[in-house]
């Protein structure tokens, strides 16, 4: 029965709110840019006017240098960082989810493996990741194992993902133990078996919970791949300091750290945008 | 209907969601000790109109006057408006991870400043009239449903509102709790709490409402005493949605 035309006019009443709303917002918008404007024009000016600027500005921010260093920082990055955390990201996610999932088994015969979770995330959560990384790069080449590699890439790489993985396995577990049990309850009583279960109704919406943390490790791992560099792998960090340590300059060290913003921000924005999509669809009241 | 001054006045109200208009030239007028039944099929509007009211919904346009005070106005404060207002969901609501007791006591102690003890006091009493006197140290999650929602109606009426706002606090509940539920309504509307409810309980409407409202497509079809409305309607289309749901 929508036969009847909508011949509605916003009342004069309806057109003065719209006003003080359009007013509130322009208020709102004044504020913050004036309050913006403030702090950040006060850090800027506190900085070039303090008295070691001029210094500082010469061996941080010299744009020769900064020109001169960048290719081999590039290569570096693309050539190891950018491959480290690619690889180490996927890897972490599998060996995280495996951890998390064997520890939410109730399976009698799964006792040992859930001994071995346990253990795993106590202990590698608890070593600090530049020793893993040393005691790997450095400790099982000197194994002298058969057929072993030496790569300092595969040790630093497996440092990294043993590391995060214990991390990661918990930040798993946490979202798996939010979903409530009623969703266990229903998905048991449509049949499926526990790993379906697990599967197709906790795991997902589990995953969708800790995408911020998940992120976070990601950023932090992505940062932590100059800790391969420390054990002597020639990546971006290395090749910076090789640059800083010839030429006195510390620029390349700003390009370095430029290079690691510039990589996490599109990665930030765009898990905002899938879990704001995600709360759209799913959730009425969602804003 | 008594004569005093209004405490609510609803007047030309309209609220879109995009394009689609879900309520079109409401009106409403309450007065103290009213109890409102706001009746109708589901998606006629009579949950987007409660929200509006409790301003969880900005308006598109009209007028919402509470307490004599135009509360529409983009610059009134919206929770000093609702400390006043009490509202309870279909769905309860509950916080999972407070007690009921703190559930309850956790507006009257933040918002109102009643001191701890005082604020415990009253909701005990509260709890202990509703039934609920050794519920009040458990979670919601281990309670029944028409637990909850009476626990949720106690936590609405801690803040001791002027209004009570009920959206469909039945709709969740099996037959045999609803009854619990209603009762407590009933002892309400008896000692003239003044209520606005959206409802799909015919017989407690008939029995309850001093006004009986007929939501279709938005509008407000057709109101009165609840007599008129059931025995006598004016409007075909109410006289099809009481067949059908009176069967």
């Amino acid at each position: 029965m929508s036969s009847t035309p909508d011949t509605w006019r916003p009342s004069d009443r309806e057109l003065e709110r719209q006003a003080v709303r359009r007013s509130q917002r322009r208020r709102s918008i004044l504020i913050s840019t004036t309050a913006t404007v403030l702090v950040f024009g006060a850090l800027v000016l506190g900085t070039v006017t303090s008295p070691g600027w001029p210094n500082v500005k010469a061996t941080f921010f010299s744009w020769d240098d900064a020109q001169a260093a960048f290719p081999a920082i590039w290569h570096a990055f693309w050539r190891y960082n950018v491959v480290l955390f690619m690889v180490g990201e996927v890897l972490i996610l599998i060996l995280a989810m495996l951890v998390a999932l064997v520890r939410q088994t109730k399976a009698a015969a799964l006792l040992p493996l859930r001994i071995i979770a346990v253990v795993y995330t106590d202990l590698f959560r608890g070593i600090p990741t530049i020793l893993l990384v040393f005691m790997l790069a450095f400790g099982m080449p000197a194994l002298q194992l058969q057929g072993v590699t030496n790569s300092l890439f595969f040790w630093g790489l497996t440092a990294l993902v043993l590391s995060y993985g214990a991390y990661v396995a918990e930040v798993l577990r946490s979202g798996i133990e939010s979903i409530h049990p009623s969703q266990l309850a229903s998905a048991d009583a449509l049949g499926l078996s526990r790993f379906q279960a697990m599967r197709y109704v906790v795991v997902p919406q589990g995953v969708r919970r800790v995408v911020p943390p998940l992120l976070n490790d990601f950023i932090s791992l992505q940062k932590d791949t100059a800790l391969v560099g420390a054990a002597g792998l020639f990546d971006a960090l290395f090749a910076a300091r090789d640059y800083a340590n010839f030429n006195f300059n510390f620029t390349p060290y700003v390009v370095v750290a430029l290079y690691f913003i510039v990589l996490t921000i599109p990665l930030a924005r765009l898990t905002d945008y899938l879990q704001h999509r995600a709360m759209e669809r799913e959730r009425q009241g969602a804003r | 209907m008594s004569s005093d001054a209004p405490l609510l006045e609803v007047t030309d109200l309209r609220k879109c969601y995009g394009d689609k208009v879900v309520l079109h030239d409401v009106g409403l007028t309450v007065h103290p000790h009213d109890v409102i039944c706001l009746i109708g099929s589901s998606g006629s509007g009579k949950s987007t109109l409660l929200r509006c009211l409790n301003l969880l919904e900005d308006v598109d346009d009209g007028v919402i006057r509470f307490e004599g005070r135009e509360i529409s106005d983009p610059r009134v404060d919206r929770r000093e408006v609702r400390s006043r207002m009490g509202m309870v969901f279909q769905a309860y609501n509950l916080f999972p991870h407070l007690t009921v007791l703190d559930n309850c006591t956790l507006a009257p102690r933040r918002v109102h400043g009643v001191p701890k003890a005082e604020a415990e006091q009253r909701a005990h009493d509260l709890l202990a009239r509703f039934g609920l006197a050794d519920q009040a140290d458990k979670h919601p999650d281990r309670m029944s449903g028409g637990q909850q929602q009476r626990a949720a109606l106690v936590r609405a009426l801690c803040t001791q509102p002027t209004l009570l706002l009920l959206d469909e606090i039945t709709a969740a509940l099996d037959p045999e709790l609803v009854g619990e539920v209603l009762t407590i309504v009933r002892d309400l509307a008896e000692q003239g709490t003044t209520m606005i409810l959206a409802t799909h309980e015919m017989g407690f409407a008939r029995e309850v409402a001093t006004t009986v409202c007929f939501l279709d497509e938005g509008r407000i079809l057709e109101h009165g005493v609840p007599a008129e409305i059931f025995s006598s309607p004016r409007e075909d289309r109410t006289r099809q949605f009481l067949a059908r749901v009176l069967g």
